[in-house]
């Protein structure tokens, strides 16, 4: 740390430092966290930037436009849609229970919605497997009315909604126990139907905090590998999401290949990443 | 203002429903189904020594990226919280980009770099660095992949918290180093506790980047993850659950340890 | 605790983390008179190898009193092979084809050409061939190749772009096709495109293809080593599955080497291969044909005379000319099995 620390006057920080803050370790602190981010993930990143750059452009393009890789970003982020539209009208409710109301395993609820933080995602996805396959518990009774959920597209959604679950519940939760109760009080006497005041009072407040959520969930199910992958049937054109085409072309030692899809979700991911910023700055205001 | 008494019920049913078949089934099927071959093949799929190596080598890799996310967490809340500059949207956006990356690309990318056909492999190779295919490289896809966690808990708590305190130290004439051990970290202990804990459960259970840096052999670079993935397509669903009832256990534990924190902060405010 | 006491655990944590981290990238492969050799094998011998290295342990310990701690690696073949001219540090290689280890011999020059002289028969030390498995009952009516490019049926094979044994099975049907009446390159392709319409998800490797006919259900009829046949039929129910033995198949010859620059480093030469003639003596020998697959040794075949059926078999050497052709006309990039496969679509 800098020596320059020990002011005895307590306006005599340096000047210079005064446009940034008083406080001292700016340099160290500065070099700590960019050298490990460098080293974590900058570099990494450039690394995949310059391989790209030396990998065929054609083969790069016949790759990410293949017949098959379209098909497994329509899967990837087609179930993650979904998915994390149910997580918004799932989450919402979660919330809203939490924090309006009281009752019995209320600790309980709410520490059940971090798991799918928590569990790692093969355990989910063997689970989530075990539960709907055709003799699961789940999957048998429904198996004899048709509807196949393992190894199927429906089962990619199942898994998605899974990994996605905390993530609106979380956003919207701080949102709601900030807001003011007597808004909606002073809606109620002045003849608002509870449904108006949800429309008009309460819904506009949730849904920035809502679509972060839901922008949270629809990235982190779009790469999800582990809790889908089990149940997803793995099918080209059919049942194969994105990540697990990666890993193919991985084995078959296509790096062009893998790469290519790789640079597409990557764009997706940053598109939610600013999307997620621009939002959560939004909430702040 | 009470919502009504059958909204209540029908949401808290909805709730409870939801949870109940997204959460509570397949915690339940873990435990059911490792179990299922009675309590002596429990322990037998547990004590298995490819097991115990995949539970080692889990273990060596959360004591190195956890301490070492931590130090950096710690490190870039105190840049981003305690000064102004420029660029510091830019830098939050890194920091979170391994949230939002699929874990799969993040093993590619370490693949592409550090591979024998990557950019450093040829120079790897000569000196025998084994970092793809051997346990550094995963040590590294899962540092990479849990990078943001304990950052991401301390920001905000040392934001709100704001650097009053720090600054009364700063004019009796305390270190920086002072000022950070004896101040700050005392006031966010709370949220590095959490940071670590999440980052720790990750850490652990990371399997996309791992499963693509790792060689998969068995016994040396499987971690447990990777080996409930292995006892699974072998038929083994029962040795698949058991050991996966580990990390499931310790996911429960990380859930009790965020309830128990978050309690002590309430108590503090 | 003061300050600089928590910063001095913290860093000591971190150093012995680290320090054993460095331990474990430099590769030991003695510590306290223990040998490690790892085997890079293809996907369906888990079993097999299980079997082989406890017994194979015991005689080397018996014989020069070193512990033995062999290490497995499965996968796909063609992918196991990639792995190790990437950097994976094999001491022996047990893969599915002769072109995979001639790969790693050209690309990564860590196995010397003549390998395959090295050991009887080829290097390979037991045989094997490709069949069908079908559900219980067969209600699909698989009786030979033929009917697997019927309408309506899903067939179950690996990749062979990864598998060596998906790589066998599509130059069996190719095989096969030709050798009917009125068959040619011409038709054969055409048979062969029409099997893998057929084929609605090719796994990387044997077992994965198992584990999506057999366990997930998925497919009416599994393409498989005859090894993996039996042990699938074996372990999943004989009530479940059986064997459907096609009129002819491809002798399939797997072969074993060990990885000469590897062994050097490591200093494991002796046990490595010493590991490998194991295979070929008696005990080895009737560890495989436990296993399903076909042994070498006439001796050892007599006495298990009847277990495994007599299949006409055509060799690649005959009807293709060899690996090194065969890997060039229809695997490498490009090559036939390219044109004729286009999933998802």
């Amino acid at each position: 740390m800098t020596a320059a620390a020990v002011p005895a006057a307590p306006a005599a920080a340096a000047p210079r430092r005064s446009n940034r803050g008083s406080l001292p370790g700016f340099g160290l602190s500065l070099g700590v966290t960019v050298t490990y981010l460098s080293l974590i993930v900058l570099i990494p990143l450039a690394g995949l930037v310059w391989k790209t750059a030396s990998m065929d452009a054609g083969a790069l393009t016949r790759a990410v436009f293949s017949t098959r890789a379209l098909a497994a970003y329509r899967l990837s982020f087609g179930a993650a849609l979904l998915a994390g539209g149910i997580n918004v009208v799932f989450g919402l409710i979660l919330a809203w229970v939490l924090v309006r109301y009281d009752f019995p395993g209320r600790a309980l609820v709410d520490a059940a919605i971090d798991l799918p933080f928590a569990l790692p995602t093969a355990v989910a996805g063997i689970a989530l497997t075990t539960l709907y396959v055709e003799q699961g518990w789940i999957g048998r009774f429904l198996e004899p009315h048709g509807i196949k959920i393992a190894f199927a597209p429906a089962g990619i959604v199942i898994a998605m909604v899974f990994v996605g679950l905390p993530f609106v519940v979380r956003t919207v939760q701080p949102v709601l126990v900030d807001l003011d109760v007597h808004m909606e009080e002073v809606a109620a006497t002045l003849g608002a139907s509870r449904l108006h005041t949800l429309r008009r009072v309460i819904l506009p407040a949730v849904m920035p905090a809502a679509l972060t959520g839901f922008a949270l969930a629809f990235a982190r199910a779009v790469g999800e590998y582990g809790s889908v992958v089990f149940i997803s049937g793995n099918m080209p054109g059919k049942t194969e999401i994105a990540p697990l085409l990666i890993i193919t072309k991985l084995e078959q030692f296509d790096y062009p290949g893998a790469t290519a899809i790789a640079l597409v979700m990557l764009l997706a991911s940053f598109v939610a990443l600013f999307a997620i910023n621009a939002l959560q700055a939004k909430i702040r205001k | 203002m009470k919502d009504p008494r059958f909204l209540r019920w029908s949401l808290l049913a909805v709730a409870f429903l939801f949870l109940a078949l997204f959460v509570g089934l397949p915690i339940a099927a873990v435990f059911v189904e490792a179990f299922r071959k009675g309590t002596a093949a429990y322990f037998e799929a547990i004590r298995d020594p490819e097991t115990i190596a995949a539970i080692k080598l889990t273990l060596l890799t959360a004591v190195i990226s956890v301490p070492a996310n931590l130090v950096f967490g710690v490190a870039a809340a105190w840049l981003i919280a305690k000064y102004r500059f420029p660029g510091k949207k830019a830098l939050l956006t890194l920091i979170d980009l391994p949230f939002s990356v699929s874990p799969v690309i993040a093993g590619l990318i370490f693949v592409l770099l550090l591979g024998a056909r990557g950019i450093f492999g040829r120079f790897l190779d000569a000196h025998d660095i084994h970092i793809i295919f051997a346990v550094p490289g995963i040590v590294l896809a899962t540092t990479f992949i849990t990078f943001p966690f304990v950052a991401r808990e301390v920001l905000p708590i040392m934001q709100d918290l704001g650097s009053d305190e720090e600054e009364q130290a700063l004019t009796l004439g305390a270190s920086g180093w002072q000022i950070l051990f004896r101040v700050t970290l005392p006031k966010v202990r709370w949220g590095i506790l959490y940071g670590v804990i999440l980052c720790n459960a990750r850490a652990m259970g990371e399997f996309g980047a791992v499963s693509v840096v790792s060689g998969h052999i068995r016994g040396q670079t499987n971690t447990i993850p990777l080996q409930v993935e292995i006892l699974y397509n072998e038929y083994n669903l029962s040795g698949a659950f058991a050991v996966a009832s580990i990390l499931t256990v310790l996911a429960l534990l990380t859930l009790l340890g965020k309830k128990l924190i978050e309690s002590r902060i309430r108590v503090r405010a | 605790m003061n300050s600089k006491k928590r910063l001095g655990i913290a860093a000591a944590v971190l150093l012995a983390a680290a320090g054993g981290l460095a331990a474990t990238a430099a590769r030991q492969a003695h510590a306290d008179g223990e040998v490690k050799l790892l085997n890079v094998s293809y996907d369906p011998t888990r079993e097999l190898y299980q079997d082989v290295n406890q017994a194979f342990g015991q005689q080397w310990k018996q014989k020069t009193g070193q512990t033995l701690n062999i290490s497995q690696s499965h996968g796909g073949s063609g992918k196991q092979a990639r792995s190790v001219i990437d950097g994976l540090e094999a001491d022996v290689v047990t893969l599915g084809l002769a072109y995979d280890i001639d790969e790693i011999a050209e690309k990564s020059g860590r196995i010397g050409k003549d390998w395959q002289k090295r050991l009887p028969d080829n290097s390979s030390p037991y045989t094997s061939t490709i069949v069908f498995v079908v559900r219980k009952g067969n209600p699909k009516g698989i009786k030979d190749w033929e009917d697997l490019t019927k309408p309506g049926v899903a067939v179950i094979a690996p990749n062979p772009k990864t598998s060596g044994g998906a790589r066998w099975a599509y130059l069996g049907a190719w095989g096969y096709a030709l050798q009917k009446a009125g068959g040619s390159d011409a038709t054969a392709k055409e048979f062969v495109r029409k099997l893998y319409k057929n084929i609605p998800v090719l796994d990387s490797g044997a077992r994965g293809s198992t584990t999506t006919f057999g366990q997930r259900g998925i497919g009416d009829v599994l393409v498989s080593w005859e090894n993996e046949a039996y042990l699938l039929v074996n372990e999943l129910g004989k009530d479940k599955f059986q064997i459907v033995n096609p009129s002819v198949s491809i002798l399939a010859e797997p072969p074993v080497a060990v990885v000469d620059k590897n062994v050097d480093k490591h200093g494991t030469r002796a046990a490595a291969e010493a590991y490998l003639k194991f295979l070929y003596t008696d005990a080895g020998q009737e560890i495989a044909i436990k296993h399903h697959y076909r042994p070498r040794s006439a001796a050892v075949a007599a006495k298990h005379a009847g277990e495994l059926p007599k299949i006409k078999l055509f060799t690649i050497d005959k009807v293709f000319g060899g690996w090194q052709k065969a890997q060039a006309t229809h695997f490498a990039d490009g090559g036939t099995f390219d044109q004729i496969y286009t999933p998802g679509s």
